[in-house]
């Protein structure tokens, strides 16, 4: 493959450099298990610890509230799951429409055992409704999850007042941060969530690492049982270099987060193009609460599949909300829920920045894709006369 | 991504016959935009009665633009009695096949042809009415387009049905009645093949075929009405005519055994194998 200009950093990330660089004595050389009775395997400990008070930092937490897990899906499982075994007795759950997968799974694996679960609307920008938010937590104590950042639009929740509204109701706050870390400042010290979500992918560590962040005295019945790793919280060897991978990543989340205002200007660069060069597209998302990172862009008349291969034979990777881009026969579920019509759904493309993203690579970008829309359109019988 | 093959990726890259036709003899349309794909294809007649010009608009993936765009080059200088013979396979076999869950599109293309020549030969306006029970309401497949497309492609599946027609890909609501679908035809087409079967005593079975036959004449015409009784049937042995079985769970030591046996078993073995068989319970 020649050139790769990678605009798809919600998907997943590449590793840095000097996240690899960190993990690279984990394989052969301090291989030991963090649990051994001995002191080379408890060099290793000290470097899990040190990697999950990075973490900590990233998020404003206490070392002692990070639990490390295999991904961010294990993480959204195990605490809504975890939540709502541990409540007890009878409980709602609560959440939204336009949670990722591995959120709803879990929420409608609940509802099949009798679990009542009310999926909360969004507005046409993609803003959680906070009044039917209100209404659901009146009728009963409920887990709640809900995302801090939507990885299609990148609309951020008020997860303030959010935490505030739970709390008051006497209910469990889990949020999904997966796209939020890194990307927003994150001071759980302010905004009391009971648990989080995060991967380590998606902020520039490797595939294969996520973490649970659970509030000191939040009861969890955890999801992986017969070990006492991770204060019993989660059984399993920990996966060291994955580990020590996050923690670097983390560092350098946060020392980055000065860079995001730049990333928001390029961001805002390839929108106020394209929506100069490309008539009949529109942004959807709201554009005044939303990550620095992401544009989420429909074209009219044309469907996102055939985008995507068109971008992909310039070198350009994105993502669409279409239908056939996402292997079902259904569009986004995100776009659906905020009313977008079918028509901006299928020709939506989400394009996704990152730290690394340059700002040539943002002109290529703005001058590859009028051409494509205007090629694929004239072949579209919709396109009006 | 798709595996998609080259030649659908060339399709797709450089489209043959874009357009739209002014005063086609027939424009077919189908798909909307709400379905996440559509096509619009207008063709004209030479005085030859071929196909001169064929063009096509599409709205649509990689894979439906490429199977538009084969489509035009397959019936181009065709007469249109040998364009209608055109099925969804043949596009997906022009195009070196498309995944399975991307057939749609070739049915897609095979539609428009068939609703743009039905507009030539004085049908409807060019566009496909919906004739016949709608199966599934997301999509807007017909119980008649189901069939067809599983006969054709002899389908087995639910999830292949979504795949070739979209149907049951939306709520999921109409899967049960795909189902039913897939079962009638299976139906349909066992009695066809057994019909043809016992009426061909042209050759003579070899042992093991008849034993062969006789498993499966009890599998499929035997066993499912014992079971919902409770019941089931073992072949024990076969000499010459004489089958002999035995009956087990709820069939067992069931007082009317013997007319199970008579009416049930033997009658369909006679039926499908051969009509001399005699059938006898182990002991």
């Amino acid at each position: 493959m020649s050139r790769v200009i990678y605009l798809d950093n919600n998907a997943t990330t590449m590793a840095a450099p000097e996240v690899v660089e960190a993990m690279r004595p984990f394989w052969s050389e301090r291989y030991g298990n963090p649990s051994s009775m001995h002191a080379f395997g408890g060099q290793v400990h000290r470097d899990v610890e040190s990697a999950r008070a990075r973490v900590a930092e990233l998020l404003g937490a206490d070392p002692g509230e990070i639990v490390f897990t295999s991904c961010g899906s294990e993480s959204d499982n195990t605490a809504i799951r975890g939540a709502a075994e541990a409540f007890g007795r009878r409980v709602n759950v609560i959440t939204s429409r336009v949670e990722h997968p591995a959120v709803l799974g879990p929420c409608q694996d609940l509802a099949e055992h009798g679990v009542t679960v009310h999926h909360i609307p969004v507005d046409a920008a993609g803003q959680l409704d906070l009044v039917r938010l209100g209404e659901a937590l009146r009728e009963g104590p409920a887990v709640v999850s809900v995302m801090w950042v939507n990885n299609e639009t990148g609309v951020i929740f008020p997860m303030e007042e959010i935490a505030a509204m739970v709390h008051a109701a006497g209910g469990l706050l889990h949020t999904d941060a997966v796209q939020a870390a890194g990307k927003i400042t994150i001071d759980l010290q302010r905004v009391p969530v009971d648990l989080l979500s995060l991967s380590g992918h998606k902020l520039h560590a490797p595939k294969g690492v996520g973490v649970l962040y659970i509030r000191r005295g939040t009861r969890i019945k955890p999801l992986l049982l017969g070990g006492h790793q991770e204060e019993n919280r989660r059984a399993g060897t920990e996966n060291v270099p994955y580990i020590v991978g996050l923690g670097r990543a983390c560092e350098m989340a946060r020392a980055h987060l000065d860079d995001l205002p730049r990333l928001a200007a390029m961001r805002d660069r390839l929108e106020q193009g394209l929506l100069a060069t490309c008539p009949d597209s529109s942004v959807n998302g709201d554009r005044h609460q939303r990550v620095s990172t992401t544009l989420n862009i429909s074209f009219e008349y044309i469907e996102g599949e055939a985008i995507l291969y068109s971008l992909s034979d310039v070198g350009i990777c994105a993502s669409s909300g279409s239908a056939c881009s996402s292997g079902s026969l259904e569009p986004s579920h995100v776009l659906r829920a905020m009313g977008v019509p079918f028509t901006a759904v299928h020709g939506s493309i989400r394009f996704s920045l990152s730290r690394y993203t340059t700002d040539e690579e943002i002109d290529y970008t703005l001058a590859a894709l009028p051409p494509i829309v205007k090629r694929l359109r004239a072949m579209s019988p919709f396109v009006p006369k | 991504m798709w595996e998609y093959t080259g030649k659908v990726l060339d399709h797709f890259r450089n489209p043959r016959n874009v357009g739209l036709i002014e005063n086609p003899d027939g424009i077919g349309e189908v798909g909307s935009l709400a379905c996440g794909d559509a096509l619009k294809l207008t063709f004209k007649l030479g005085p030859d009665g071929r196909i001169a010009d064929v063009k096509f608009q599409t709205f649509g993936c990689a894979s439906a633009i490429a199977s538009s765009s084969a489509l035009t080059e397959m019936v181009k200088g065709r007469t249109l009695e040998e364009a209608a013979k055109i099925t969804n396979q043949d596009i997906a076999e022009f195009l070196g096949g498309l995944p399975e869950q991307k057939m749609h599109c070739s049915v897609m293309g095979r539609e428009a042809l068939e609703a743009a020549i039905d507009n030539y030969r004085g049908g409807q306006g060019g566009k496909r009415v919906l004739a016949g029970k709608v199966v599934c309401n997301c999509f807007g497949v017909t119980e008649e387009e189901i069939l067809r497309v599983v006969r054709e492609n002899q389908l087995s599946t639910v999830e292949q049905v979504t795949h070739y027609t979209k149907a049951g890909g939306g709520c999921g609501k109409c899967k049960g009645d795909i189902q039913a679908l897939l079962t009638r035809v299976a139906a349909e087409q066992l009695a066809a093949e057994q019909a043809a079967h016992a009426r061909s005593p042209a050759r003579k079975m070899t042992n093991l075929e008849r034993i062969r036959l006789i498993e499966e004449t009890l599998e499929r015409n035997v066993r499912p009405a014992l079971r919902q009784d409770g019941g089931d049937i073992q072949l024990v042995d076969v000499e010459g005519p004489r089958v002999r079985v035995a009956l087990r769970g709820m069939c067992a030591g069931c007082q009317v055994s013997e007319f199970t046996l008579r009416d049930v078993v033997q009658s369909k073995l006679r039926e499908f194998v051969c009509e001399d068989i005699v059938v006898e319970e182990s002991p």
